[in-house]
């Protein structure tokens, strides 16, 4: 049976980093340009929005993934995924704050706790954050057990990214509900192991 | 009656740099990876970055206009520049994505045309195609364009007011509200085709205004843009603008005029009431549930370092308009 080695997996991560990093690289390119269209915030907003959203995706979508057509070795490129869903959530909020608020600073806060969409949004980015400092090997082997249950919180960030896109749009719900039904989808492949770690935790206790 | 705008000295100097090139835009986008793209899970085309996009149709044909012209050199260095007034747009009927209409819009025929003013009036009128540029002397207004996603643009209209041909028709004394329609043809509209391609919205579009509204002399009916016949992303032939209201209100593609009684039906209220009133005067004392609408990005030339946010002024800064609802609670009427 074909089995995915070290070096398609090399090969798989380098364009993951073409695919990842030079669409993003080109659309802050255009926007200085001022060749992005009439409004270059709203298009980077949308873009770096979607994307973080479909990396994050991609990424809870390799395990379910390696496991079921035993491609073990997959397992390496969803540190790579989860990180630059990371990225473009990090630009998309960057962006929020220099170009659309352009550094209005108290209308941040007052928007962060006045708009349910964007407080959802900020929970989202926090815990994106905390697993994105966690990810290194060396500290995954620090934190033992504890690890996995602070990367769990990913299906909680999956939850509030959903009701940020949903919350966002002005009219026109079926791509955010596509892009739900996705994450319940994720979430209840998850399911069994989630409530396996989650029993395991309550044992403990 | 021109918009009060900065002056030509508070402007930065990157505001005023000659107008970029933008033929070649769509190439660009096209060129940009698809990871980032909604197209990835959905096919969704109304993303700017549509990578699978169509061709690039012929455009649609305007031609010039003759109106008497009120711009003067200093107006025309803070307008928005007409590539982009032309090129991003709120039009659903043509698709949800801000580039969708110009690229969705382009084989729309609106010759012959007919626009119908009846119901309580003493004289209904029909005008066609050729009458829409005839009937009236065109002059051209230069007006801000407030969305209520708080961005704003500054356009040169050129039109006549509405009041002239709520005149020519003569309402009768029971006429309290003019309702507007926008043409429904899904054939050539394919945001009517389907609840999915269209944002959700229950076509044909209507808004309405109180008569007195209508017929405040800042009220326009637009035939063109930028010294040239409307382009239809921009609602040829004829469209509303009503510049001290939010963008929504200013309906495009217009077949029908119709006076009456009763508050007409709008659209957006109807979609969500809590959102949107009928009134949609801009007022940056009330915010929408999504957005603040104490301030805007006014969208001029300039790259993303343009420092574009403006205050948003009562009523679009048009307060000669602030009489019509001196008992009003504008609050609660929103
Ligand atoms: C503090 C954090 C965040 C802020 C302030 C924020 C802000 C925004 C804003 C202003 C929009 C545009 C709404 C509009 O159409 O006008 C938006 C859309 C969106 N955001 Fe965020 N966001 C945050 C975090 C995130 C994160 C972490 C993700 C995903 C991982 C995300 C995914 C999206 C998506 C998918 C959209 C919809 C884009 C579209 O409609 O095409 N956001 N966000």
């Amino acid at each position: 049976m074909f089995r995915l080695n070290k070096n398609h997996i090399l090969l798989l991560k380098v364009f993951l980093h073409c695919a990842a990093f030079l669409p993003l690289a080109r659309l802050y390119y255009c926007a200085f340009a001022d060749k992005l269209g009439a409004d270059p915030v709203q298009v980077i907003l949308h873009f770096t929005g979607i994307g973080a959203f479909n990396l994050l995706l991609l990424s809870l979508l390799v395990s379910p993934v390696a496991k079921n057509l035993r491609q073990g070795q997959l397992i390496n490129i969803r540190r790579p995924l989860g990180l630059y869903a990371f990225t473009y959530a990090l630009f998309h909020f960057l962006s929020y704050i220099a170009f659309d608020l352009q550094f209005e600073w108290q209308l941040l806060i007052s928007e962060i706790f006045k708009r349910p969409y964007i407080y959802v949004g900020f929970i989202s980015l926090l815990i994106l954050t905390v697993l994105a400092l966690t990810s290194t090997k060396s500290i995954q082997r620090k934190l033992g057990s504890t690890w996995q249950k602070i990367h769990n919180w990913v299906y909680l960030a999956l939850l509030t990214v959903s009701l940020h896109y949903f919350w966002s749009v002005k009219s026109g719900l079926i791509q955010p509900i596509m892009y739900i039904c996705f994450a319940l989808l994720l979430t209840f492949v998850r399911y069994k192991k989630l409530t396996k770690n989650l029993k395991r935790q309550n044992q403990r206790i | 009656m021109l918009i009060r705008t900065p002056k030509l000295s508070e402007l930065k100097e990157n505001q005023l740099t000659a107008q970029s090139v933008y033929s070649n835009r769509r190439n660009i986008l096209k060129g940009l990876g698809y990871l980032g793209a909604g197209a990835l899970l959905t096919g969704n085309k109304a993303n700017a970055f549509n990578l699978f996009g169509t061709a690039d149709k012929s455009p649609f044909k305007t031609r010039d206009l003759s109106f008497s012209q009120l711009t003067s050199e200093i107006d025309k260095q803070i307008l928005t520049p007409d590539q982009k007034v032309i090129s991003h747009n709120n039009f659903y009927e043509f698709g949800t994505g801000k580039s969708d209409p110009v690229e969705a819009s382009q084989n729309f025929k609106v010759d012959p045309w007919t626009l119908k003013i009846d119901g309580l009036v003493e004289e209904p009128i029909t005008l066609g195609y050729e009458d829409l540029y005839k009937a009236f002397d065109l002059e051209e207004r230069i007006y801000r364009l407030r969305c209520v996603e708080a961005w704003s643009m500054v356009v040169p209209w050129i039109g006549f007011p509405l009041q002239k041909l709520l005149q020519k028709a003569r309402p009768l004394s029971s006429a309290k509200y003019v309702a507007f329609e926008t043409l429904y043809d899904p054939k050539q509209m394919p945001g009517q085709k389907s609840r999915f391609s269209g944002g959700g919205i229950d076509y044909p579009y209507v808004e309405g205004l109180r008569l007195d509204e209508a017929s405040h002399p800042l009220t326009l009916m637009s035939v063109g843009l930028y010294g040239k016949t409307l382009p239809p992303q921009n609602g040829a032939p004829i469209r509303l603008v009503v510049p001290w209201k939010y963008g929504f209100k200013s309906i495009k593609s217009v077949v029908s005029i119709r006076l009456t009684d009763k508050m007409p039906p709008t659209t957006w209220n109807r979609l969500a009431p809590s959102e949107y009133g009928f009134y949609a005067n801009v007022n940056p004392q009330v915010d929408h549930p999504r957005w603040s609408q104490g301030s805007e990005r006014l969208i001029t030339t300039g790259n993303l370092f343009n420092r574009n946010r403006v205050a948003t002024k009562m009523f679009n800064g048009y307060e000669e308009v602030a009489p019509l609802y001196k008992d009003m609670d504008l609050t609660r009427y929103i």
